[in-house]
């Protein structure tokens, strides 16, 4: 028990936000740090490919929309006019399809929440397998190019295919009831509840990889990255550790994508996009790379300024300058002690002069 | 039957022939050298054994076993240790931390047996540290545990580079020029090594351009001149071999 005790401050933290806008009147934001947890999942899992097994990739927000959209799509399509046929039948059997009624008051045949979860994170992990195979064989900005390029073709099938309704994205996805009396939804009356299952989410998703780092697993993660070839020659079978690592952090996505779908009530083609990517990117830099609690700290603050619209208009284009800020002047990240000292040094320099 | 089995083992980059129909075989708990001038292809060898490259003819045999297709990686599996021209250590790890890397084919929590923290993990946790900590002991390391590997001095990393290979297990170590870019203090230090290695039951295959070092701790020697064998033997023989004598100091 005692390696938890980490999670004490981030627990204390949680609370303490919770009851810092109570205190002030101000319990709608925790509408926005419910969905900054959420992106928080998402930028964990990749904090552990960049900063630890040292691979970077610019495809993020396409695990995320896959995730998202499966979700939304399967929780919403409805297949009543497919009854008869044989995969729905069994679906159905199995108990993984529900029926109710639409809007219009018409049959509604549709796929269980976590049904569609399952198969949204399956189909995540499906495809960061058959991407990773062939594109972590390129290192550097080669990986980068590849990445980018699987992000965008993602971001092009969500706006291209009707399925997946085109520039209006999905809407209308149904609450997902992790466990009974527990479900993930928008709306006030949900706000406290779900605040508190978001922050949950992420400390189960924190503790499984803190775990990881601190494992065999992650020490030969960290040798990957400082030395590839002396790795392999120590036996770590690098290309599989790269892999996994690569399909783990699209499952953290993935999830990310589908509970915040479900918190949304819906997901559109913006989710997709490259400067989302560009985005989860940055903040793992802010954070350190490798260091998850400053991807954590990093990830809930920039998300939960953007979603508040703090940024405005120039949203991307703050993410464009942190990311550029970040690699001139504080690669380590913001939250190192390091730049306390490159700042002092500075200033001594500015001193002498 | 010997460790190692080298068999016309050849090695081509475009048209030139870098490695030619090289064999011979390292008995088991010898120190075995290979020696030769610049170029002569001593490192591409190394490569070949270890199979960071594949051959492009002839065949490596080891404990028994042919490494025909097998990957780096498994061949670490199999008991080969190798270290480096240009010491790689993993930076950004403490040197206990890259000796613990080593034992990495020696233990195995894998992806959800850690991320889920299994009891058994542990205790084999544990092991890796303690294992970990007796070869930096035993290499004169223990105060450096937890320094910064990349940041130590050469010679030491060189040590630690050795402690690391050492916590595979292996049967085989290979050493490519142990020596380099040390000074004769220390270059001494890591002859006194490799023997207290080999005493250790280690086979031990280097590459090593410094003569003193090699005809103090070599119990055999190939030389290799423009990727062919033209000698082998005890130092002694070596050392009067008129055309190793040739190839070293000139007609």
């Amino acid at each position: 028990m005692r390696r938890l005790l980490f999670l004490i401050p981030l627990v204390l933290a949680i609370a303490a936000v919770h009851l810092l806008c109570a205190w002030t009147g101000t319990l709608y934001y925790l509408t926005q740090m419910t969905m900054s947890a959420y992106y928080s999942l998402l930028v964990i899992g990749l904090c552990v490919v960049m900063g630890y097994a040292g691979q970077i990739s610019l495809g993020h927000a396409g695990f995320f929309a896959i995730g998202g959209y499966l979700a939304a799509a399967f929780t919403t399509r409805n297949l009543a006019g497919l009854q008869d046929a044989l995969p729905v039948r069994m679906l159905d059997a199995a108990g993984l399809l529900v029926s109710g009624r639409d809007v219009y008051g018409g049959a509604q045949l549709v796929v269980t929440p976590w049904a569609a979860c399952v198969a949204a994170v399956l189909a995540a992990a499906l495809i960061a397998l058959l991407i990773g195979i062939p594109v972590l064989k390129l290192k550097g900005h080669y990986l980068a190019m590849a990445t980018l390029g699987f992000g965008i073709i993602i971001y092009k099938i969500a706006l291209a295919v009707p399925y997946f309704g085109g520039a209006d994205g999905i809407s209308e996805v149904p609450p997902f009831n992790l466990l009974p009396g527990l479900a993930i939804t928008g709306g006030s009356a949900n706000r406290i509840a779900n605040y508190y299952i978001a922050w949950t989410l992420v400390l189960l998703g924190v503790t499984l990889l803190w775990n990881l780092i601190h494992s065999r697993v992650g020490r030969a993660l960290r040798a990957i990255h400082g030395s590839e070839r002396a790795a392999d020659s120590i036996g770590v079978d690098t290309a599989r550790y790269k892999l996994y690592t690569f399909m783990l952090s699209a499952v953290f996505a993935a999830l990310a994508g589908v509970f915040l779908t479900h918190y949304n009530g819906g997901i559109g083609p913006s989710e997709a996009g490259v400067m989302k990517s560009v985005r989860y990117v940055a903040i793992v830099a802010v954070g350190g790379m490798a260091h998850i609690w400053g991807a954590l700290v990093m990830g809930t603050l920039l998300n939960f300024l953007s979603l508040r619209g703090v940024f405005g208009t120039y949203d991307d284009a703050v993410f464009g300058a942190i990311l550029i800020l970040i690699m001139l002047f504080a690669p380590e990240g913001i939250l190192q002690t390091g730049i306390m000292d490159r700042l002092r040094r500075l200033v001594s320099r500015r001193e002498e002069d | 039957m010997a460790l190692l089995e080298v068999d016309s083992l050849r090695r081509c980059f475009g048209g030139l022939v870098a490695v030619k129909d090289v064999s011979f075989a390292v008995e088991k708990g010898v120190i075995k050298a290979v020696i030769g001038p610049n170029g002569a292809g001593k490192t591409t060898l190394f490569n070949l054994i270890s199979r960071a490259l594949a051959p492009t003819a002839g065949r490596v045999r080891f404990d028994g076993c042919d490494l025909q297709g097998k990957k780096p990686h498994q061949v670490a599996s199999m008991g080969m240790a190798r270290t480096f021209q240009n010491i790689e250590m993993f930076s950004g790890m403490t040197a206990l931390e890259n000796v613990m890397v080593g034992c990495h084919v020696r233990s195995r929590a894998g992806f959800l047996a850690s991320m889920f923290a299994l009891p058994w993990t542990r205790p084999e946790e544990r092991k890796i540290r303690e294992r970990s900590l007796a070869l930096l002991d035993l290499l004169g390391l223990a105060d450096l545990a937890d320094k910064e590997a990349a940041g130590l001095a050469f010679g030491q990393q060189r040590a630690v580079e050795f402690a690391r290979a050492l916590a595979m297990e292996p049967t085989l170590l290979l050493l490519d020029e142990p020596a380099a870019g040390l000074n004769i203090y220390e270059t001494a230090e890591v002859g006194r090594l490799i023997t207290r290695i080999r005493d250790l039951g280690v086979t031990i295959l280097l590459v090593e351009h410094d003569m003193s070092l090699v005809m103090e701790i070599s119990d055999e020697i190939v030389v290799l001149s423009f990727g062919q064998v033209i000698a082998q033997g005890p130092p002694q023989a070596i050392q009067q071999d008129p055309d190793v004598v040739r190839i070293y100091l000139g007609e």
